[in-house]
């Protein structure tokens, strides 16, 4: 990069000061397209596996459990051993530092240790020349095992009492008072299916040994940090020792918070042994087996309202299928029930939450961590009061919304502040006609006898900030060089969420230098310390704000050094498009920056971040446990098919708050990803396990997210425009990364409002989710019977 | 020795083992890891990319699992992965579509979409059609972006009238007429082979059904290789490996497609695509069926004789077939025999093959001009997915009497099978509701389904019950859509 920008610095102070007068075209609000676009449609984007590999690599291949529960009674490995190629086998007994790798409590041995807790655990690994002979060699080992009764099923374990972490609740006023008071009261139940990732590169870590006992580990992780400290751990050696490199994950979603350190301190540790370079993929299957997923809930609701459908009081239990260990669990658990209300002023309330312990993979981060499957029960509920009261849903909805100055208060005593519910669904109620498709649709349903149609629009309110109020903080490294090109670090990661983008558009436009000139790099443990995971949305609020927080650092030391040199006052320096004004004076961000190092003036510098204003206490369960609230809305139109279930989208409107977005396109691009993914978790992404506890969709084969034909038919996407964050966010934006996910429950609503049309929306289906085919058809039967009795009696 | 353009570079290869996929032949063995492994199932579409043939002295450009194909299937062709799509610091138009309109998130689909839109750029007719994009995108899974910013792309490429393709085809399609295996070379000529732990690994690839029967003489228990599309998934998912493979995709008389009076002949090798455009006019439902089989990489590679030879009872075009009254021509040492297809099939992947014997066409009666022929299809997803239930059935009605049925399922069984007794309540009575009626409930004597993760007993006997009255309701006056599939 000789001279990136462009600027000839033979230009000129009068054609210096034409190109100051135009705005810089790359910084902050500008539809910049994804850094690696260019090298992603090339393939030339490297991921962990497409490194080069070295001459003595060894590949890893873990051999998992075939019982849920059982006691590991023998294990041999001298068959593997027999298969040429096989480098060394590694079972519990073989991890020189700590076996578990519990993320923030224990309960995650890295290798099973006498018993297994799942179908799926991993036991032992082999390291072989290739993954062929270390999956053959693996497969030869043998394992007997002696079963214990393992726990399946999330009711039953709510039933036993069988927990991973105590229950917690939220609790304003006398919910069971209010129940008894209300002139309606109702009661149900609600099973909530959980949802793989299914990122499309599977869990993948490379090690390398350095010279001083250390690693170099490239993992695909959210959580760099954490993969540091559980290298280290496992291998007994400081934190220092171990350096943890990141460029870009094929998809995240929440699954590489904490389970891709399993791969990453195998790998270690093999390297560890071996002195070789170690490579561990999991084969798709084996990932679909061996790592948690979206937490299955088990829900029980008993609701009060009046004749308007108001809600005066609600209890509601909220079981979370936690898998074996703790893992996220107790966070996920809390985001559920603080997301129980969704945006709904729940009157007086008891929340229970319950971390159930199943025998199961562990349950883990998933884009809305729990606040989804709370805020499908809660819209489930306005459904089933809608259908009670003969009165369209959305007005039980808008009858419920918080409001602005009184019901404003959470059931865990938050305020919510700067509401825009009502306004965001006047708007989306208009612009995509709800009323006039209402009745034609009810027209439509009259006439049609086999196809039915369906409507819903919900909102969503999701707050925003990690729940364990440390993590909310963040740090980034800048580096100008002396030809003004500009090297870029910071604590987040790239998931595909675009985050280096919008991060390198703060520093463009702090520093006002184009885009180009800043180059985005790996994550790296070795120079931004001590990290956060890249999850909770919070990606760009904390990585923008210490790199937005770092520039400015930078700027002011510029801006010192030019007052000095040029002996003009600091507040009359400008930066502006690739030029610094410093009095009558232009000079290119090149130059000055030469003339700053030849002055001796640091070029470097961190820079930091900490969330302001969050609290929770546990003990009261109370507080301000967000910065701010996330506001979007979605209406659904879709078709069912009375016969067999089937169904298909038709057509979607959003409407998505994202404050002063810092890049719209890749703003949208989240809102429609994260719908179609909350979509797909609603509808025909089914797990199922089988009674020995073995996840039988276990491939893409059997499970099934959404393909491009599942997309609507008509889909319009707009962000809120001209409504900035009024909380100090990077350049007032908004989070956007799990949000939209929970857009998705309009079509889970609208599928259910077809099925209701067959009662003339007097009865309210119960249809669990994933709402696959059968589930539907099943719910068009029972709905039909239901019916049927009503006629007879 | 297997003879192929990767790219613009002639291979010559002959020592690998001819298990080894395209996919792990690309990453591992050059080095080129822009084609990704999502799954290793061919239900991700992550590794897709393109081969090119010579048809007619034209290049004809199909999408492809490339972890779902072995080498031998590149013999005489063109591999065209995405590295080779950017011109010098240029990209491809599809490529720049794709940028433009923030197609990539995470970027690891990306390769694999990139190879669909390039294929589907080089089939379209310059006019954006949904239909036809969403068709060659059918097999490409995105987990981050929905797909609209990819069907925006589609639409908005700046087709290209002359890229590096076509400014090179004239040599392409020179050197590609030059490797084309010689059509009397001797048969027992090893395509590839390996000597690894004392065993030998062979692979053949004859031309003509003469070399075929000699081959299959001289190694009774090798595998055939045709698509590949299930086979293969033996090698990446339960880790077999096969000794023999014989692949007959470069058989021409397995390619064969004939249309008589009577009858339409398929050779047994002939792709779901090349069905699709065959059948789709006698029997428009087939052709439905076909559009929604697998994805359009597994269609253009999948044979019809293979879904049918591979006896799963949830094969799609089995019922399709039976019910239209499909007949096999088996061959077995030169000599042939035909059977129809319903009595094939003998219990859960068992069929009435012989060893060394296999399909070599299939014989398909043309459509009667007033029978009524529906097929339908029930998956959890609409697209890309197995049947739960596949249910199609075939009537003829004199007076509204019903003269003749035959109706078949898949999912129902062990194997696809006829739904006699449910028939017998058909023929000879009304075509109204009450005997349809009586139908539905004999499907209750003719299957007892099992419950997997596709669907439960309950809901399969219940839908195919529901899907034989859909079929009356459809044969009545309606003008309202019957179908969630007719919303497009």
């Amino acid at each position: 990069m000789s001279n990136p920008s462009g600027t000839a610095t033979t230009k000129s102070q009068i054609e210096l000061e034409q190109q100051f007068k135009q705005s810089l075209t790359t910084g902050v609000g500008r539809k910049i397209p994804h850094e690696s676009a260019a090298r992603h449609v090339s393939g030339e984007a490297l991921y962990v596996d497409d490194q080069l590999e070295y001459p003595n690599q060894l590949h890893l291949y873990a051999r998992l459990s075939e019982q849920a529960h059982a006691t590991i009674t023998h294990i041999d490995t001298t068959p593997c051993y027999k298969i040429p190629g096989v480098r060394c086998v590694i079972t519990a007994q073989d991890i020189p530092g700590q076996l578990d790798i519990g993320a923030v409590f224990p309960g995650d041995p890295l290798l099973a240790d006498g018993t297994v807790e799942y179908f799926g655990q991993p036991i032992l690994a082999v390291a072989a020349s290739s993954l062929d002979i270390a999956r053959e060699a693996a497969l030869a080992a043998i394992i007997e095992y002696k079963p214990i009764t393992a726990v399946l099923d999330t009711k039953e374990a709510l039933k036993n009492k069988s927990f991973v972490q105590e229950s917690h609740q939220h609790k304003r006023g006398h919910a069971k008072k209010a129940l008894n008071n209300s002139a309606h009261r109702l009661q149900g139940v609600l099973h909530i299916g959980g949802q793989e990732h299914f990122y499309l590169e599977t869990q993948v870590s490379s090690v390398m040994p350095s010279e001083d006992g250390g690693m170099l580990v490239f993992c695909s992780t959210q959580n760099p940090t954490e993969i540091q400290k559980l290298v280290a751990s496992v291998l007994n050696i400081p934190m220092n020792k171990v350096v943890i490199d990141m460029r870009r994950m094929g998809g995240g979603f929440g699954g590489k918070e904490t389970q891709a350190a399993g791969p990453a301190c195998m790998a270690a540790v093999v390297a560890n042994i071996t002195g070789q370079p170690v490579k561990m993929r999991l084969p798709r299957v084996d990932d679909m087996l061996s790592t948690g997923k979206r937490h299955p809930f088990y829900i029980e609701y008993d609701v009060g309202f009046d004749d308007s459908g108001r809600l005066h009081g609600i209890e509601m239990q909220l079981a979370g299928n936690c898998g074996y260990s703790p893992d996220l669990s107790g966070s996920i658990i809390d985001r559920a029930m603080f997301h129980s209300d969704n945006a709904y002023y729940l009157g007086n309330a008891l929340i229970t939450g319950h971390r159930c312990k199943t025998n199961m993979a562990s349950n883990t981060a998933f884009r809305g961590f729990g606040g989804p499957q709370g805020m499908l029960a809660i819209e489930n509920v306005m459904d089933h009061i809608a259908r009670h009261l003969g009165k369209d849903p959305l007005d039980i909805r808008k009858r419920n919304f918080y409001g602005k100055t009184e019901r404003n208060i959470t059931h865990y005593h938050q305020t919510v502040e700067d509401n825009l519910l009502d306004e965001l669904t006047q708007d989306l109620e208009q612009s995509s006609s709800y009323g006039e498709r209402r009745k034609a649709i009810m027209l439509f349903n009259k006439s049609s006898h086999i196809l039915k149609k369906g409507i819903a629009l919900t909102p969503v309110k999701f707050g925003i900030s990690f729940t364990a109020t440390f993590l909310n903080q963040a740090g980034a490294l800048i580096h100008i060089y002396t030809d003004g090109s500009i090297h870029l670090n910071h604590g987040g990661t790239e998931m595909g969420q675009g985050l280096n983008t919008k991060v390198a558009q703060i520093v463009a436009e702090e520093l006002q230098v184009d885009l180009e000139r800043i180059q985005i790099t790996a994550t790296n443990t070795g120079k931004v310390p001590n990290t956060s995971p890249t999850a909770a949305s919070s990606g760009a609020d904390l990585n923008g704000k210490a790199a937005q927080a770092a520039a400015r650092e930078l700027k002011q030391r510029l801006i010192d050094f030019a007052a000095t040199h040029f002996g003009v006052n600091p507040a009359s320096i400008r930066f502006n498009n690739n030029l610094i004004q410093a009095g009558e004076q232009f000079i290119s961000f090149n130059d000055l920056v030469q003339l700053a190092y030849f002055a001796q003036v640091s070029l470097s510098s961190t820079g930091f971040y900490k969330t302001p204003k969050i609290f929770y206490d546990r003990d009261k369960a109370s507080g301000h446990p967000f910065y701010y609230f996330s506001y979007g809305a979605a209406c659904s139109e879709v078709v069912i098919d009375t016969l067999t279930g089937e169904y298909k989208v038709l057509r979607t409107d959003i409407l998505h708050d994202v404050g002063a977005s810092l890049n719209p396109a890749i703003d949208i691009g989240q809102v429609e990803g994260g719908f179609i993914q909350g979509m797909g978790w609603l509808t025909t992404e089914e797990l199922i396990w089988n009674e020995q506890g073995k996840l039988t969709t276990n491939n893409p084969a059997g499970y099934k997210i959404p393909a491009i034909a599942d997309t609507p038919l008509d889909f319009r996407v707009k962000l809120i425009e001209n409504r900035k964050n009024p909380e100090d966010t990077v350049f007032h934006s908004k989070a956007v990364g799990e949000p939209p996910f929970m857009l998705g429950i309009s079509v889970w609503s609208a599928i259910k409002d077809a099925v209701s049309s067959l009662s003339d929306y007097r009865i309210h289906p119960q249809i669990d989710a994933p709402a696959t085919p059968e589930k539907v058809l099943m719910g068009v039967q029972r709905l039909l019977k239901q019916v049927a009795e009503e006629h007879l009696s | 020795m297997i003879r192929f353009l990767l790219n613009n570079t002639l291979q010559s290869i002959s020592d690998i083992d001819p298990n080894t996929t395209i996919l792990n032949y690309l990453r591992t063995t050059k080095s080129l890891t822009g084609t990704k492994e999502g799954c290793a199932s061919g239900d991700c579409g992550a590794c897709t990319v393109v081969l090119a043939e010579v048809k007619n002295d034209q290049l004809t450009y199909l999408a492809i699992n490339s972890c779902l194909t072995l080498l031998p299937a590149l013999n005489g062709k063109q591999l065209i992965t995405v590295e080779a799509l950017k011109s010098g610091s240029q990209l491809h138009p599809v490529q720049q579509s794709l940028v433009d309109n923030h197609g990539s998130q995470c970027g690891f689909c990306t390769p694999g979409i990139v190879m669909s839109l390039f294929s589907y750029s080089k089939n379209a007719q310059q006019e954006f059609s949904k239909a036809k994009a969403l068709e060659a995108l059918s097999g490409n899974l995105c987990r981050c972006t929905g797909y609209q910013p990819i069907i925006n792309a589609a639409q908005e490429i700046n087709y290209p009238k002359n890229d590096w393709f076509d400014q090179q085809q004239q040599e392409t399609i020179d050197t590609l007429k030059n490797i084309q295996p010689p059509q009397n070379s001797p048969a027992n000529d090893a395509l590839l082979s390996k000597h690894q732990h004392s065993t030998t690994k062979k692979a053949f690839a004859p031309v003509n059904l003469t070399q075929l029967d000699s081959l299959l003489k001289q190694y009774p228990s090798a595998h055939l290789l045709a698509g590949g599309t299930d086979l293969v998934l033996d090698i990446t998912q339960k880790h077999q490996s096969f000794d023999e493979l014989i692949y007959v995709g470069g058989i021409d008389e397995l390619q064969q497609v004939s249309t008589h009076e009577t009858h339409i002949e398929l050779g047994a090798a002939v792709s779901l695509t090349q069905c699709h455009t065959i059948l789709a006019n006698e029997y428009p439902d087939f052709g439905h069926l076909l559009e929604r089989f697998a994805s359009l990489q597994v269609r253009n590679q999948g044979t019809l004789g293979g879904n049918i030879a591979n006896a799963s009872p949830i094969g799609d075009t089995p019922p399709a077939l039976i019910a239209a009254g499909a007949s096999l021509q088996l061959r077995h040492a030169g000599s042939v025999r035909s059977m129809p297809l319903e009595v094939f099939f003998i219990d859960y992947r068992k069929t009435h093959l012989a060893a060394g014997e296999y399909i070599e066409k299939i014989i398909i009666p043309r459509k009667p001009k007033h029978s009524l022929y529906k097929v339908y299809k029930l998956s959890k997803r609409l697209d890309d997915d197995i049947s739960a239930v596949c249910g199609a059935f075939h009537i003829e009605l004199s007076n509204n009497k019903v003269i003749r049925a035959t109706i078949a399922y898949g999912g129902m069984a062990a194997i696809c099978k006829r739904a006699t007794q449910c028939e017998q309540e058909l023929i000879g009575h009304s075509w109204d509701k009450s005997s349809i009626e009586r139908a539905m409930a004999a499907l209750g004597s003719d299957y007892t389904p099992l419950t997997d993760f596709r669907a439960s007993a309950q809901y399969r006997i219940h839908a195919a019950r529901n899907l034989l009255l859909k079929f009356w309701m459809e044969s009545q006056p309606n003008s309202l859509p019957t179908r969630v599939t007719d919303y497009v």
